[in-house]
Parts: C-alpha cells; structure tokens; sequence
C-alpha cells in the first residue's frame, strides 16, 4: 500500500528502488527518483536512474571515473535541469526548481571540488550556511535595528554549535581559503548543514585525506546522521569508507544503475567487478 | 570575536576619519585658509567619493564589473536638478530643497537600475561590463534628446528624437522657465550644493555600504562573488541580491550625481561619458576591491592629482596615465610584488599551519 | 536608390568595423583582455600616414607600408612592456593598464599633433555613378569592403591551417596545455598582437579616408563600437568579428538615416544588448556553462 501516492500522482515506488528496504518503514522517503536522465548533446549522461532513499539512511553512490556520479548530484540539486524523469524531495516534486529552491526544501550538498567562499571568515561561511534561517531583512541590516543583534547573536551561537561537530570553532576567524585542504572540506559539510537539509549529499567527503582522517570522517558522517536525523548520501572512491558505513549502495557505469544492494551484495556481485577490473577473457 | 571585532573598527576608524577631515576642512575654509580652487573642489570630491562607494559596491563586493556607472549618475543628476528647479518657488528652503532633489536623484536612478539589472545581471563576466558599457552611452544619448520645462501647469517634457524641436515647443505658459535645452543641457541652475551637504552623503553612503556588507544580506552578495555556484547551493536566490547590490549601488550613484548636478550652474549629458565611469572604476581599483576606506581616499586623491600635477601643465595627463600604469603593474606584477614584500613588513595571521 | 546608398555606406562603414573588430577579437580570444588601447592604434595609423603623405611628400603606397610597421612595432611594444608583465594579474587589473595605455596614446597624440582636427588626405578619391548618377559609390567604399573581405579570408586561412595560426588557436584555448606542447605562447601573443595592431592601422587609414578628420581621440569611439561588433559576433571567432562589424555598420547607417543621427549610436547599442540577452555568446559564438 502507498501511502504517499497522493502526494506523487500516479507514479507507484518500485521496491527494487529502495536501497534498504526495511530503513525507515514508518516515514516517507526522503528522496525518490524515476527514470531520471540527462543528456548532453545526444549522449545520455545519466539514464534511467531509479532511487530511493529513507528518511536516516546512510547511501553510497560508486562507479568508475565519468560514471556520472557528480552529474547525479547535479541533477538532484538542480546544477543540471533533467531531460527526464522526476525527483521527488520529500514527495515534492521539484520539478522547474532553482538550484537554491531545492536547498530551501531540504537538499544541501558538498563539492568535489571544494567550492567554499573563500574571501570570508569561517564563521560567515557557515553564516552563509545558515542564511534562510536568520530573519532580518536588507533595511534592518542597514539601519542595525535590534533584530539585527539578535538574529546575529542567535546565529553566531548557532555556526559555533555546528562548527563543534568537527572542533573547528578556533578557526571561526581564518579565511576559508586559508585553512588547509582537509579542513576546507570539513568546513563545506558544515555550511551544508547550517541549511538544515533532510538530504545531504557529500561528494567525494574523503578525497585527499590520510587514513586516520578517514576513520575520523567515517565517526563524523554517522554522527551527523545521528544528531540531525537525517539521510545522506556519498560518492567516494575510497572502498573502506563506503563499505564501512553505507547501508545501500548504489553502482553507476556509463550513466546508468548496473547494480543496487548492501555492501556485502555489491563486493560479490559480478557485474560490479567486471566494471571496475574489466572483462575476464575467457579461459582465464 | 576578534575578526568582527577587527571589521568594526576599520569601520568606526573610516567614519572617524571622514568627519575629522570635514571638521578640520570646515575650520581652515572658515578661517579663510584654503584657496578659491581647492574649495571649489570640495563638492566634487565628496560626489566622486559616493560614487567611487557605490561603484565598489557592484565590482568589489558583488564582483561585476560594470563599465557604465556614470550613466547612474547621469540619471540622478538630471532628475535631481529636474526636482530643485521645478520647486524653487515652492520650496524656499535651500537645504530641504537639495534632501528632496537628492532623493529623487537616487529614486530614478535606482528605477533605471532595476530597469538595467533585471536583463544585465543574467550576463557573466565581460559581457556584462560591455552591456553596461553600452547602457552607460544610451542614458547619455537619451538624456541629450530631452527638453524640459516647468509652469504652472507643471512639468513639460520633449523627446527631441529628430532634432527638429526648439525650447518654443514646449508651449510654456507666461512665468515658466526651460530646465533642460536638449543637447545643450541644463542651464541657469540655482547652485544650492554644499560641502556639509556632501559631507553628510559621504557618511549615509559609508553607513549604507558598510552596514550592508556586514549583514545577512551582504553576505549573501559576497557569497555570489566568490562562488555562485556554492551560493546557490546553500539556498541563496541570486537575482534577489545581484539586483540588491546593483539597485543600492545606482541609488548612491544617482544621489551623488543629483549633488553634482546642482553644484554647478549647468550641465551637459556628455559630462556623464564613459570617460567618467572610467575614472570612478579607477578609484575602486586603486582603493582596493571590497575596501571602502580604500575607494574614500583614492578617490579624493584621483580628483586632487590633476590638479597637484597641474604645475605640469599639458603633460599633466600623460604623466597621469604613466603613473596608471606603473601603479598596475607594480601592485600585480609577480616579481615586483616579491621585491616590495621583503622592504614591507610581513603581515602576520594569514596562514595557518596543518 | 536612398536607401540603397545608405546600405552601401553602411557595408562601407561595417567593413571598417569588421577590420578592427577581427584585431580585437584575436587579441581577446588569446590574452582575454579587453583591450581599450586598440582603438587610439588606429588613430596612430591614422597620423602616420597623414604625415608620410602631407610632410613628406611620399606616395600613398609608402604612408600604408609605414602606418602598418609602426603600428606593428607599437603593438608589441604595448604588449611587451604593460600587458606581458600582467599575465597572471586579475582581469581587471589588466583592464585598467588598458586604459592607461589608451590614455597614454591619447595624450602623446594631444602633445605631438595637438588638438585640432586635422584633414585626412584619402587614399584615393573619386567614385563610380550608377543609375545616371543617382547612386554614387566612392571609390574607397569599395576598397574598403574589398580590403575587408581579404583581410577576413586570409585570416581565416592563417589560424585554420599554417603553423603558427595553429598555435594561436591552442593558446587561446588552454595556455598551459600549449606550452607543454612546446608552442612559445609569449611569442605567440606577441605575434597575436602585431598582427592585431597592423590591422587597425589599415582600419585607420579606410577610415580617415571616408570620413576626413583626424583627432586624437578619432580612435576610441570606433574602437568600443568594433568591440562590441566582435561580442556582437560571438568574440573569439572570425566570421564572427566580420559579420558583426558589417551589421553594426548597416544599423548604424540606417539608425543615423531612417530613426536619429543623434540616436544612431544608442540603437546599435540597443540591439548589441538584445543579441547578447537571446544568445549570451553573440552570433556566431559558443556559450560554454560553468562546470561544477
């Protein structure tokens, strides 16, 4: 029985959608996709993509280099218009959404490359973070009316309070650009968070980070999960990580979904490997 | 807390530093210290400094470069002198009449800055600087066409598209007097700008930009600078503040110019060329993108450089434009940069180890 | 028969745009810079071949020659001393020294040949009489188109096939991916920028010759209106400079005959802008998104 298929019309979840089905039963989904595509020019980046993600799930999303991985990210967010399909963000529809529209109903994410603003403090990056959620408006700002003070105060506790999470609220001051790399890339999770999303989505979290830092992200990311009671999902190349905390994972070759399951499923199935390694020639 | 602590008192230091200079000018002017030139120049330099504000706001903060803000200006000046002159028989107070004419001055220009964003802002990079560029030479040809009178009926306005219409087609009735004569400008102006009045610009335009940077909403503008992509990502609507900073931006530009306007008996369109966006674009460079405090002093400086170079007489602008030069490449250039950083002191606190 | 001779002066006109409009469009596709000093080269190209006539008496063929190895030598020489030492500078910066140079060349003007407006000589004079001399196209209209379309096609044969056309179109494209390729890219915008500056020396001289005064601030007008022929176009391409400079030519001809001769100028401004808000790359050019 569906529950929320007045909120979707007619479209129907298919139970091979959900990558942990038995997550979450009692809430909606956070995200569900249908034949979601995308294509450039003739080539079909992203094809048929299916996916459904529960309300506390943790989800990884693999595939070799120029699998559309990223393109999957910018679809959901809205970076890239799809040419087809739909995506639902908590049954909504976000269907001719802006990329700051679908934030606003609960996506935020990271950036492979880290796309943090630089010429700012740490503080107003999370700040920024946080920018629908502080009510002033451009007059008061001006003017310095109390609210100001107020909601300045309210959110200057608040950016301290989620830059706790990763112990960086010494750096509150230092310019995002200036931080080192690892810390830049904690700093990007933390501004996503500011947004109070129910989806986040972390692109390549641990790129360039030693093993220990790894460790490190892998308590943080189930933390996270925790603390805000929210899903999240990952495209990481490092194998330990996604194997370590993801409860489904989804694998992507050429644009399209070769296979679904949990991490032990994906490390048998063969059709996963023969992407990664190659064809086995016969007699081998 | 230190940053914002740091950020407020550069703040409280260029507000400061705004009012010693009026006050110590106001002392020497009033002991009769200063020359007829230099004061004369009062009253151009605090519009140079507004505009030089408010065009930081659009390059240093919102972080596109925009060729055309003389045309803002341009705007605010004509409709400023539009407003003073129509009411100077209604309005007999002086300074009313200049606050009335000034918010007019900024209210049209910045209507003609939501009319110019709204298409201008979707552009990127130097498409956006021609656009502006090209909008800059149409409010000047626009505003050259224009004849302008006022009677008792009220305003009465011409399109002089063609060239064929005189100030006789106005039809004003007997008491009524032309304001703006085409191509020919406006004429007979009653001069009713003052330094005080300068001086308090300076100080809402400083208030304003400031105060805008340091809140919600300039946070938001900084972020599409720095990177649209991750502004959008956190849920910022980036017409909403593009069009903010412009909009802001050609309202401060429109009020200096409507103080411009009625500092000088009259004026021509052509005044408002690309030439001037040029030097109000100089004055944001030199000062630093994103530095106000900067843009307050590069622009006093730029207006007073001729006139100190004056001495040089003919080769004075070529010697400017040498110095412009030079400028740009030894704050830029790589190797000079390295050799000025090991005479200066090192800034400290700017990098942070592991 | 009017408007026919509108649109001939018009194409004339364009064609003169279309030249200068290539120079800037190869100088921006390779150094990224809009570069205001272009406009005052073609007022230098101007002067010299004005004073190779007047002055020194020599023939029209050695004023050309001598207008196109100054402006060459000029052109690199700007490069070379204000632009190359800005390579890894903000836009803006660059921007600015662009200015300064205009400015520079201005005021040098101002001083050598002073402030007067000078009467050009044309390069030659005369003019064919069409329909019983209803419809009269002047010699140097013609040259001037004629002048414009080899101009274009040799350019186009040049980056598209010889060597060094190669590697300016690789060094516009990705610069450090050129030098490993082992193309010297400095001497390749020099080069860019020689062949960019001889350009707007002949453009200087077809447009003196059509429109007979000489100033020292000549150059700029018709530098920013070929600027924004080559972004009109698509900057960066070649056909794309050649078609927007020869409609700019035609609209303003037609604006200054059929709308304002005061409001010509704002019309190909105004449809300069609608271009640009329909297809963000101009004409002829490739819009490229931002990759995330």
């Amino acid at each position: 029985m569906d529950r929320f298929a007045h909120k979707r019309g007619k479209l129907v979840p298919l139970p091979s959608d959900s990558l942990v089905p038995e997550r979450d039963l009692n809430s909606a989904p956070v995200l569900e996709t249908r034949h979601l595509g995308i294509e450039f020019g003739g080539l079909k980046a992203v094809d048929d993509f299916n996916l459904t993600i529960g309300k506390t799930e943790i989800a990884g999303l693999i595939g070799p280099n120029g699998a559309g991985k990223t393109t999957v990210f910018n679809l959901l967010t809205k970076v890239y218009q799809p040419t087809k399909g739909t995506i639902l963000i908590n049954g909504t529809d976000t269907h001719g959404m802006s990329t700051a529209h679908v934030n606003r109903i609960g996506v935020a994410r990271t950036f492979q490359n880290i796309r943090l603003f630089n010429n700012l403090t740490v503080e107003e990056n999370v700040k920024l973070g946080l920018h629908n959620h502080i009510k002033y408006g451009m007059a008061g700002g001006i003017l310095r009316l109390p609210n100001y003070w107020k909601q300045e105060k309210i959110a200057h506790d608040k950016a301290m309070e989620l830059l706790s999470i990763f112990d960086m609220e010494h750096l509150a001051n230092h310019k995002a650009g200036s931080l080192p790399y690892g810390a830049q890339r904690r700093l990007e999770i933390v501004r996503a968070l500011g947004t109070n999303p129910s989806l986040l989505l972390l692109d390549e979290p641990a790129a360039g980070m030693n093993p220990s830092e790894t460790v490190d992200l892998m308590e943080n990311i189930i933390k996270i999960r925790d603390t805000f009671q929210i899903a999240i999902m990952l495209i990481e190349h490092d194998m330990n990580l996604v194997m370590g905390i993801c409860e489904g994972i989804c694998v992507l070759n050429f644009g399209k979904v070769i296979a679904k399951g949990s991490p032990e499923d994906i490390q048998s199935n063969p059709v996963v490997i023969e992407a990664y390694l190659g064809k086995k020639k016969e007699g081998e | 807390m230190r940053k914002l602590k740091t950020t407020t008192k550069i703040d409280f230091a260029t507000y400061i530093g705004v009012i010693i200079a009026f006050v110590v000018i106001t002392v020497l002017m009033n002991g009769g210290m200063l020359t007829r030139s230099f004061s004369g120049m009062l009253v151009p330099i605090c519009c140079s400094i507004v505009m030089a504000v408010s065009l930081n706001l659009t390059v240093g903060i919102l972080g596109e470069l925009s060729l055309g803000h003389a045309g803002f200006v341009s705007v605010g000046a004509f409709s400023g002198v539009i407003a003073s002159q129509s009411l100077v028989n209604a309005v007999e107070s002086e300074p009313v009449r200049l606050l009335i004419a000034i918010v007019v001055g900024a209210i049209c220009a910045a209507i003609a800055g939501i009319l110019i964003g709204i298409p201008v802002l979707r552009l990127r990079g130097d498409y956006l600087a021609i656009v502006t560029l090209a909008f800059g030479e149409i409010i000047k040809d626009l505003i050259n066409c224009l004849i302008v009178g006022v009677d008792s009926k009220g305003l009465h306005v011409l399109f002089n598209a063609k060239g064929t219409l005189t100030v006789q087609d106005l039809n004003l009735k007997e008491g009524g007097s032309v304001i703006i004569k085409g191509a020919q400008g406006a004429t007979g102006i009653k001069t009713i700008s003052t330094f005080t009045a300068g001086f308090i610009l300076v100080m809402v335009a400083l208030i304003v930009v400031l105060n805008l940077t340091r809140s919600r909403s300039g946070r938001a503008i900084m972020a599409l600078r720095d990177n649209r992509i991750a502004a959008e990502s956190v849920g910022i609507n980036v017409t909403k503040y593009k069009l903010m900073a412009f909009v802001t931006s050609a309202a401060l530009a429109g009020a200096a110019g409507a103080l411009y306007g009625l500092n000088y008996s009259s004026l021509v369109s052509s005044t408002f060329n690309f030439n001037m966006s040029i030097e109000i674009l100089l004055m944001v460079v030199f000062g630093g993108l994103g530095n106000i405090w900067g843009s307050v002093i590069a622009a006093a400086a730029i207006k007073l450089l001729p006139e100190m170079l004056r001495a040089l007489a003919d080769y004075r602008m070529l010697i400017y434009a040498i110095i412009l030069i030079l400028v740009m490449i030894a704050i830029n250039n790589p190797t000079i940069k390295g050799l000025l950083g090991k005479i200066l002191p090192k800034k400290k606190g700017d990098e942070i180890d592991g | 028969m009017e408007f026919l001779s509108y649109l001939i002066s018009g194409i004339s006109l364009g064609s003169v745009y279309a030249i200068i409009a290539l120079g800037y469009t190869m100088v921006y596709g390779i150094a990224k810079m809009l570069n205001f000093a272009h406009g005052d080269v073609i007022m230098v190209g101007g002067y010299v071949s004005l004073l190779t006539m007047t002055s020194l008496g020599l023939p029209v063929w050695v004023a050309i020659l001598l207008a196109m190895v100054v402006c060459t030598i000029l052109g690199i020489l700007i490069e070379g001393l204000a632009y190359k030492p800005l390579r890894s500078a903000p836009s803006l910066a660059v921007l600015i020294t662009a200015i300064g140079v205009s400015y520079f060349l201005q005021n040098s003007a101002l001083l050598i040949w002073g402030a007067n407006p000078q009467v050009y000589t044309p390069v030659i004079e005369g003019a064919v009489k069409l329909f019983d001399g209803q419809l009269s196209i002047t010699y140097i209209s013609i040259l001037t188109v004629v002048v414009c379309v080899v101009i274009m096609i040799a350019l186009t044969i040049f980056t598209s096939k010889s060597k060094m056309g190669k590697a300016m179109r690789a060094c516009s494209e990705d610069k450090a991916a050129a030098q490993l390729m082992g193309i010297n890219v400095n001497k390749t915008i020099s080069l860019t920028f020689a062949i960019g500056s001889a350009l707007a020396s002949v453009a200087g001289i077809l447009l003196c010759s059509s429109y007979p005064t000489l100033m020292p601030t000549t150059g700029s007008m018709p530098g920013i209106k070929a600027f924004t022929a080559a972004v009109f176009g698509g900057i960066g391409s070649i056909p794309g400079a050649f078609l927007g400079g020869i409609l700019l030519g035609i609209i303003e001809s037609l604006a200054k005959a059929y709308i304002s001769t005061q409001l010509a100028n704002s019309v190909v401004f105004a449809v300069l802008i609608i271009v640009l808000l329909v297809r963000p790359a101009g004409l002829l050019g490739k819009y490229v998104p931002e990759k995330v």
